[in-house]
Formats: structure tokens, C-alpha cells, sequence
């Protein structure tokens, strides 16, 4: 008999015991009997004009089965990739929405976009297969910059896609920030780029896909983050296979961070394949398939200007951003740089004007969509880097001017001036709790410290907030979302009282199994080594979104614990017709069903298995069994915020950045298992680091290849380059969800970026550098150096 | 060709197309899934075995390389021969949250001990650079960093029992 282990305790992790013995069930790990293999034919083009695939050789060659091109697509009637949200400009003009097909029609419009699908007895066969492929291209130019895809007489993606904009798409009131410009004391400017940044789970992409002739259904299994969408997308809206007909399991996935939910082209061709050859299919990417295929994250170009009155109040905020969306719009595309970004540009200030403009831009690059933080991350960097630069300029301390714009925590809720209202929270406080754990005021004994030995030493702040537990569905659907964003829990209590929970959300490292048996351990005093927690299966699960926007436990647990409350509600009603006394007298507490002022009750075991058991039991008035289902949709998005202090180390010889210290502050809500949050702010702080010092997905303009294609030439984060970073939660609890959480996935890469490229500022500001893009690599920095050092020598 | 090595402890004989990879022989043809391919070149540590005691990466060994050699993967790991327990290693790996989405964690699990054996009394700084090798996206380092140092102490103290 085993204890309750509820909210707030941090119990080692469920999942642990298979990773940690090798015993993990990743896609890749998955045979099937007659397994065939398949691989992808990619465009080794940015852009062309596909003119025809002879695909006599490669049919001709040993172990190939099939090979399928885009012409096959058009002749079995298949619709495109869909798009899962809808923009609009100002004037209310939809946006441009070009088909994505799943293997290219007549062009190719990036490097990695696929052209064919070779099925093959081996890997080895397939891969030789795809080499005897004749494709005709007609090689076009390529534009990949952002600046330059706008330009006049640039290469136009699509015709009917002018200038490649697929929308100028606003939010604010325009007039009164220009009204306040106008009454300015001071306008910070800056120009800066939010870097282009390559996802990287640990676990490449993955499916298999299995029809079965005796009963008409397709199974697939894919590295998804959210199986039933990809069920309802791949589905309902590009293969014409119905919902009931159709399996998808996302088992143990390694890693997601977005790049794992979309609906991907190589889930539809592979499930299509498997029909077509009447065989199970199985593909598996490698990472360099993966560095051009992954939708990628980011890539901002930014104008921003901040207006402020003489004592440093911010008056009015503009921001004109162009935003890559790659060669086509991916599942959630056009709504990250848009409704997740703008929205988010008041940050913890009280900013009372604020416009925004965003040019959605097609350019020949591999598709550009959610990455940890999804635009909240760049909203931030962009706020959190004009703040210090008007601090600079107006010669304000860079905490003051923060704490003189600050919303103060008796203001919430708060209606910011672009769309959100923030329900709770306390950014002064996580401030505060920031400058003591960050032991900023021996600050000067540590730099003086390094510029003894040479070195230059930087302190930078970032305070965020961010609009998480995707989403409200009415509100979603009023800025785009064509798709609901709601979460479902059942609850299954077994007739010997164990428990195993169905949930619509995704596991991928979060620690869910671990997280979510608390809850129910808590509220229905089952021992929590008697919940299991199944996701991933849309035969086993009812019906969920999946995992992404911090939305699992704000979203998914509420649903959870709403369907323990029914559970509860139910086994009261059982208990009054035991113990023979009225409903509204039972009790339930500490998993027992008691009489109140008696000391009559029923364990939670003996009502299961009473349910289960019907003997005696009020069966004209109640059902049998107890196993209750909750939907939830949530009120309004949650608000974490917090406070990051990064210190960095220059060395001006090599122009190398050693983050030394990092400290962050944050406001999540109720935590449940204080292990696993620490954990999820540690990666997702790192992550932000990785964007502001290592990591750059690079172009070549022209020819559209990816420069960074590798781990050797795109640089992660690794061991040696991080400190012991120090993580606290300061936690104003959410009004609005039922266990006061808030989400915790995404806070640490939200405000890492500025903190860090804040500290990097402040340690070259007396060499009157101002601004300094991501990622801060030695070659960026050491040539700042280099121009900055200039006019010292000429002295 | 056919090649004879010790596998886990047990004799193992296999018939294996000379240009297979180690990591390929594990996962395809004898089923040991537990060593991942995280990447074409080298870089992510996710496929890391001990040949003969030493931490190789799988995915960069020819399978010929095996023959009369002993191999050591992650299936293999396990506290005192017998006892069914988990190795100090991969305790101090859950009782640290060194794991999240467990992608890495064979290969960092396989590095770490072999860092241990190596060198007694690791230091932070050591930790860190044995590491190098080994890429983790989820945790940043830091609990694992903190794992590997508690189970490099449990893998002294079982020594000194």
C-alpha cells in the first residue's frame, strides 16, 4: 500500500525507469512484419520549376517498390497541407494562403522541400532508388533574407503572392501612439534581428504507417507532439480517410519544443504509401534531413521606437517587424509572429499606446513555425532591449526605469492596450527576489575582478510575461484559429480503486505521468503509485490539442481535475446509498466517503468496487462504473512572468562570451512538483542562451542552401558552455484556472535572450557599443572589439 | 561475415554485412533499441557503448570492429551483477532529474560512467568538458552535471565497500 504523493511534493519521475534502462518506446524503436522503408527525395534547390521525375531507373533498381512524386498526389484526388490559422490585415483581407502539397507540384520552393517518396525492401535500397531518380529542374533565383524578399523586383515565391508578402497584418491604436511620439521627451531606437534558430530535439523526426486491408484502417506512428491533430488534419482534411479509420500513436518522443507539432508532409505520404503498397512503411529521418525539413523557428527583422516623458515613463511603443515564414505556411505559422507577438509588446510595463506591424513574409527557406516561446520570446527581446537602450540614453538606471514603468501587483488585473489583460502577478516582486538571489550589489566587486585579469564583465535584466496555456477558443477563434483549443481528461478508476487517466496531451520530457498521477493522487487519495497517466494513442484517448504554449497541466490538468471532481461526485452518490444517509451529508476527504458527525464511511476502494459491483446499488437512479471525462476550455490565457539577471564574461582577445552567473525569478503559478518545474526552466533558460550566444540557422542568398545543415556547423549548447544557473519561483497564483497554475515550459527561453545580450551590451558599453545581434559568437564580438578599439588607438 | 563478441556478458554470434554500423547491428539486428542515433555526424553522444571498457560512439564503429571484443550497452548496465538493482549511475540520475525526455540519457548514462571510472574525484569543471561530447536539448546540463557527480561519489563508495 503505497502513499499519497499530491501537489507540491516532487516524487522521482514516473517515465524514469524505462529511460534510464533503455527500455524507451521511441518510433524508431518500432518494427512491423513486412516492414518496407522509405525514403524522401529532396529538393537540393532553393527554387525551381519542377519540368519532370523519370522515375524508370529507380523503378528498375533492386528491393524498390514504389515511387511516389506530387503527379501521383494530383491523381489520387489529395488535398494540401493545411493551415490551422487564418490572419487578416487591417482592412480585414485574408491572408495569402498558397497550397502546401505534400510532395511538390510543378516548383520547389525551398532546399529539403520534398519531390518523391521511394519505398524500398532496405534503407539502403530506397536511398539507392532515390539517387536513380531523374528530376528536371529549371533552377531559379532564391531569396532568403527578409529585406531582400520584399524588395522590388525580388523572386517572387508564388504569382499571385505580390512582393511575398502573405500579410501586413496590425494591432493597436496607430493614431494614439503617433499622438504620443508627438509629445515625447525622448524616442529610443533600435534595429535589430531575432536570429533564425533550428529546433534540435534530440530525437529526428520518425513514422510508420500500416494499412489494414480486413478492416479499412491506417495506423500511424509519428513523433508528434499531438496526435489527434495530426488525426483531424492528415485526416479529415488531406487524405480523405475518416476519423474513425484512421490510428495515429505518438509513443515516447524525444524531445518536441514545436518542431514536433505540425502536421508534417511525411506523415501523409508515408500513411498514403502504406495503402498504396499495401505494406507497413517506415521512415526515419536523419539529422541533416531533419536540419532542412524541422520547421524552423524565429527570424525577425525589427524597427522599434519607444517614446518616453523626461522622468522615463514609457508613453507610447512602435514596433514594425518583418517576419519569415519560409517557402510555405506551416500548421501554425502566420499566427506566431502575429497574435502570439504583438500581444505580448507591453510586457510588465505600463505602456498605455502600443502598435505593432508585422509583414508575413514568403522567402525559399524551409518553412518558419512554433519554437519554444513561439513569438513571446522575440516580443520580449525586442521590449527588453529598447528599455536599455533608453535607459542608456537618458542616463537612467536600467532597474529604475523599469521599476518607474512596472504594472504594480495591486493593479491586476490588467488591461494592456493590445488585446490581453493579465489576470495576475508580480513582476516587482520577482524583480526584487532577482537583484538578491542574483547578489547584484557585489556586482562591482566581480567586474573589477575580471578587468583584473583582463576581462570585461556585464550585468543584463530581462523581465517577461507571457500569454500561455494555449487557449480560450472563443478568443483564439476571433484572431484566426480554426480549430478549438480546449483539453480532455478521463478519469478510469478501476473496480480495485487503481486509476489510469486518458489525456489528450502529450508527454515528451515534461514529466507528465509523474505531474499529472499527483493531481489525482491528491484529490482522489489514491496512492500515486496507483495512477498511470495514457497519452499518445488516439485509439486509447478520447480527444486532445497536444502539448505546446505551456498549455499541459494550465489546460490539460484543469480538465484533469475536473474530472475528478465528477468522480467525487459520483462515488458521493454511491456513498449516500451505502452508508444510507443523504448525499449533501457525505464527505469526501482524504480518499474516504464519510457521514458527517458520524464515524460511518466507505474507503475510496469499497465505492469502486461497488461500482463495479452492483449488488447493492441504486440502479434506477445511477449508472454502474466509475469512470468520468472532462472537458476544458480556459477562460483566458495564463500569465508567468519573472525577472532574468545574466552576468557575462568578455575576453577581448578572442571576443569569447562566458556566461558566468545566470539567476531567474519566476512566476508560475501554483507549482506541483517543484523538481520537474526547476528542471523545465533550466532547459528552456539554456535554450534561450543557445539563441543568444551559439545558435544561427544561415542562408546562402542566391542559391538558398542552408549553411548551418549539421550539428558541426550549427552550434548547440553543450555542458561546458553553462554555469550552475540559480532558478526561484515567486508565484501569484492564476485567478481563473482551477489549481491556480500558470505553465512553466516555455518561461525560461522567453526571458533568457534579452537578459543575456543585455549583460554582453552593458560589458562593452564603455566602448560605446549599444547593440550587439544574436548570437554574440566570438567572430561577431571580437570584430566589435576590433571597430570599437579604433578610435582608442588613434588617441 | 560472421563475427563472435561478448554482448552484455553473454557470447554472441552474428552474421553482418561488413559495412554495418554498431549502432545499426544493436538496434536492427539484435533488437537493443536502447541506443539512440541522434544525429549523421558524430556529434550527439545519444549511441555512446563501452567497447572493452572505453566509450565509444556506435554510430561511428564498424560492426567487424566487434569480433572478439566485449560490448556494453545501456541494456547492460545494472547494479551489482544479480541483485536486479539499477547501477549507481543511472539512481543518481532519477534521484536528480537528470533525465527529461530520455533521448540522451543511454548515451549520457554510458559516458558518464565510463568519466567516473576514469577519474575518481571529478570536479564540476570535469563533469562538464567529459560531457562535451554528449548533447542534451531538454535539461541544460545543470541536473545532470549534478547526477553525474552523485553517481560518480555512490560508484566510490560501492568500490570502497
Amino acid at each position: 500500500m503505497g502513499n499519497v504523493i499530491g501537489i507540491g511534493a516532487a516524487p522521482k519521475r514516473k517515465e524514469d525507469q524505462r529511460f534510464l534502462t533503455g527500455r524507451g518506446n521511441y518510433v524508431s524503436d518500432i518494427k512491423r512484419p513486412g516492414m518496407a522503408a522509405g525514403v524522401f527525395v529532396r529538393s537540393p534547390h532553393g527554387h525551381a520549376v519542377l519540368r519532370g521525375i523519370d522515375k524508370s531507373a529507380a523503378l528498375a533498381a533492386p528491393g524498390v517498390i514504389a515511387v511516389l512524386t506530387g503527379e501521383d498526389v494530383k491523381a489520387d484526388g489529395l488535398g494540401s497541407l493545411p493551415c490551422g490559422w487564418g490572419i487578416s490585415d487591417a482592412k480585414g483581407v485574408p491572408m495569402k494562403e498558397p497550397p502546401f502539397p505534400m510532395l511538390a507540384q510543378g516548383k520547389v520552393r525551398f532546399v529539403g522541400d520534398m519531390v518523391a517518396f521511394v519505398v524500398a525492401e532496405t534503407p539502403e535500397q530506397a536511398n539507392v532508388g532515390a539517387e536513380l531518380l531523374k528530376i528536371d529542374y529549371e533552377v531559379l533565383p532564391s531569396v532568403v533574407g527578409l529585406l531582400e524578399a520584399v524588395r522590388p523586383n525580388a523572386p517572387q515565391l508564388f504569382d499571385d503572392v505580390p512582393n511575398n508578402i502573405c500579410c501586413d497584418w496590425e494591432l493597436g491604436d496607430k493614431a494614439a501612439v503617433e499622438t504620443a511620439f508627438r509629445k515625447a521627451a525622448h524616442v529610443a531606437k533600435l534595429s535589430l534581428v531575432n536570429n533564425r534558430l533550428i529546433g534540435n530535439p534530440m530525437e529526428p523526426r520518425a513514422a510508420i504507417a500500416e494499412y489494414e486491408p480486413g478492416t479499412d484502417r491506417f495506423t500511424l506512428w509519428t513523433t508528434s507532439q499531438f496526435p489527434h491533430v495530426v488525426r483531424f488534419l492528415m485526416g479529415a482534411l488531406v487524405l480523405n480517410i475518416p476519423q474513425h479509420k484512421l490510428r495515429v500513436v505518438a509513443p515516447d518522443v524525444g524531445g518536441g519544443f514545436g518542431v514536433k507539432q505540425f502536421h508534417y508532409g511525411e506523415e501523409a505520404v508515408i500513411t498514403w504509401a502504406a495503402k498504396r503498397v499495401r505494406r507497413p512503411v517506415k521512415w526515419v529521418a536523419s539529422r541533416s534531413e531533419g536540419y532542412v525539413s524541422d520547421r524552423h523557428g524565429r527570424d525577425h527583422v525589427t524597427e522599434a521606437e519607444l517614446a518616453l516623458d523626461e522622468t522615463g515613463k514609457f508613453l507610447a511603443f512602435r514596433v514594425n517587424t518583418l517576419a519569415n515564414m519560409g517557402g510555405y505556411l506551416s500548421t501554425f505559422g502566420p499566427n506566431i509572429p502575429t497574435n502570439l507577438y504583438g500581444p505580448l509588446l507591453g510586457g510588465v510595463y505600463t505602456t498605455p499606446a502600443i502598435y505593432c506591424n508585422v509583414k508575413v513574409v514568403f522567402t525559399n527557406t524551409v518553412p518558419v513555425d512554433a519554437y519554444r516561446g513561439a513569438g513571446r520570446p522575440e516580443a520580449t527581446f525586442v521590449l527588453e532591449r529598447i528599455v536599455d537602450v533608453a535607459a542608456s540614453e537618458m542616463g537612467i538606471d536600467r532597474v529604475e526605469i523599469r521599476r518607474r514603468n512596472m504594472i504594480p501587483k495591486e493593479a491586476y488585473p490588467y488591461q494592456t492596450p493590445v488585446l490581453v489583460q493579465y489576470d495576475s502577478g508580480d513582476p516587482m516582486g520577482c524583480l526584487d527576489g532577482a537583484l538578491v538571489a542574483a547578489d547584484v550589489k557585489n556586482f562591482g566587486i566581480r567586474k573589477a575582478a575580471s578587468a583584473s585579469k583582463g576581462k570585461f564583465r556585464g550585468l543584463g535584466y530581462s523581465t517577461y510575461v507571457e500569454a500561455c496555456g494555449l487557449a480560450p477558443s472563443r478568443f483564439a477563434g476571433r484572431l484566426g484559429a480554426r480549430g478549438g483549443l480546449y483539453e480532455s481528461a478521463t478519469v478510469r478508476v478501476h473496480p480495485t480503486g487503481q486509476v489510469t487517466v486518458m489525456i489528450g496531451t502529450h508527454n515528451h520530457g515534461q514529466g507528465h505521468e509523474t505531474t499529472f498521477a499527483q493531481i489525482v493522487s491528491e484529490k482522489l487519495g489514491v496512492a500515486f503509485e496507483n495512477v498511470d497517466i495514457v497519452f499518445g494513442d488516439t485509439d486509447r484517448v478520447q480527444f486532445g490539442m497536444g502539448t505546446y504554449g505551456s498549455r499541459s497541466l494550465v489546460v490539460g490538468g484543469a480538465a484533469l481535475s475536473k474530472a475528478t471532481d465528477k468522480v467525487i461526485a459520483k462515488g458521493k452518490k454511491i456513498a449516500s446509498h451505502l452508508l444510507e444517509a443523504a448525499e449533501v451529508d457525505i464527505q469526501f476527504e482524504a480518499g474516504k466517503f464519510s457521514v458527517a458527525g458520524t464515524d460511518r464511511s466507505k474507503t475510496f476502494e469499497e465505492i469502486a468496487g461497488a461500482a463495479y459491483v452492483p449488488h447493492n446499488y441504486p440502479l434506477e437512479v445511477l449508472e454502474p462504473g466509475l469512470e468520468e471525462q472532462a472537458y476544458y476550455d480556459p477562460v483566458n490565457f495564463t500569465y508567468p512572468g519573472g525577472c532574468h539577471i545574466a552576468e557575462v564574461e568578455v575576453d577581448p582577445e578572442t571576443g569569447t562570451v562566458t556566461l558566468v552567473n545566470y539567476t531567474a525569478v519566476d512566476d508560475v503559478g501554483t507549482v506541483i512538483n517543484p523538481m520537474i518545474v526547476e528542471g523545465q526552466l533550466h532547459g528552456g533558460i539554456v535554450q534561450g542562451v543557445g539563441q543568444a550566444l551559439f545558435e544561427n540557422a544561415v542562408y546562402d542568398e542566391g542559391s538558398g542552401q542552408l549553411l548551418s545543415g549539421s550539428l558541426m556547423d550549427y552550434c548547440m549548447p553543450r555542458a561546458d558552455h553553462l554555469p550552475m544557473m540559480k532558478v526561484e519561483t515567486h508565484s501569484t497564483l492564476c485567478t481563473h484556472t482551477p489549481m491556480g497554475v500558470k505553465g512553466c515550459g516555455e518561461v525560461g527561453t522567453i526571458g533568457s535572450p534579452a537578459a543575456v545580450i543585455n549583460a554582453v551590451v552593458d560589458a562593452l558599453s564603455h566602448l560605446g557599443v549599444t547593440h550587439v545581434d544574436m548570437p554574440a559568437t566570438p567572430n561577431r564580438i571580437w570584430r566589435l572589439l576590433q571597430n570599437a578599439s579604433l578610435p582608442v588607438a588613434a588617441e | 561475415m560472421q563475427i563472435s563478441f561478448t554482448l552484455n556478458g553473454r557470447p554472441t554470434t552474428v552474421d553482418v554485412e561488413p559495412a554495418t554500423l554498431v549502432a545499426e547491428l544493436l538496434r536492427e539486428q539484435l533488437n537493443l533499441t536502447g541506443t539512440h542515433i541522434g544525429c549523421d555526424t558524430s556529434q550527439c553522444g545519444a549511441c555512446v557503448v563501452h567497447l572493452d571498457g572505453l566509450p565509444v560512439k556506435s554510430c561511428t564503429l564498424l560492426a567487424p570492429a566487434l569480433d572478439g571484443a566485449t560490448l556494453l550497452t545501456i541494456e547492460g548496465l545494472q547494479g551489482a551483477p544479480g541483485s536486479n538493482l539499477m547501477h549507481p549511475m543511472q539512481e543518481a540520475f532519477r534521484e536528480h532529474h537528470g533525465l527529461q525526455c530520455g533521448f540522451c540519457t543511454p548515451g549520457m548514462l554510458m559516458t558518464a560512467v565510463a568519466l567516473a571510472a576514469e577519474k575518481p574525484d571529478l570536479t564540476e569543471a570535469d563533469v562538464r568538458h567529459g560531457l562535451e561530447g554528449n548533447i542534451c536539448r531538454c535539461t541544460g546540463y545543470q541536473n545532470i552535471v549534478v547526477s553525474v557527480m552523485a553517481g560518480a561519489a555512490a560508484m566510490n563508495a560501492a568500490k570502497g565497500e
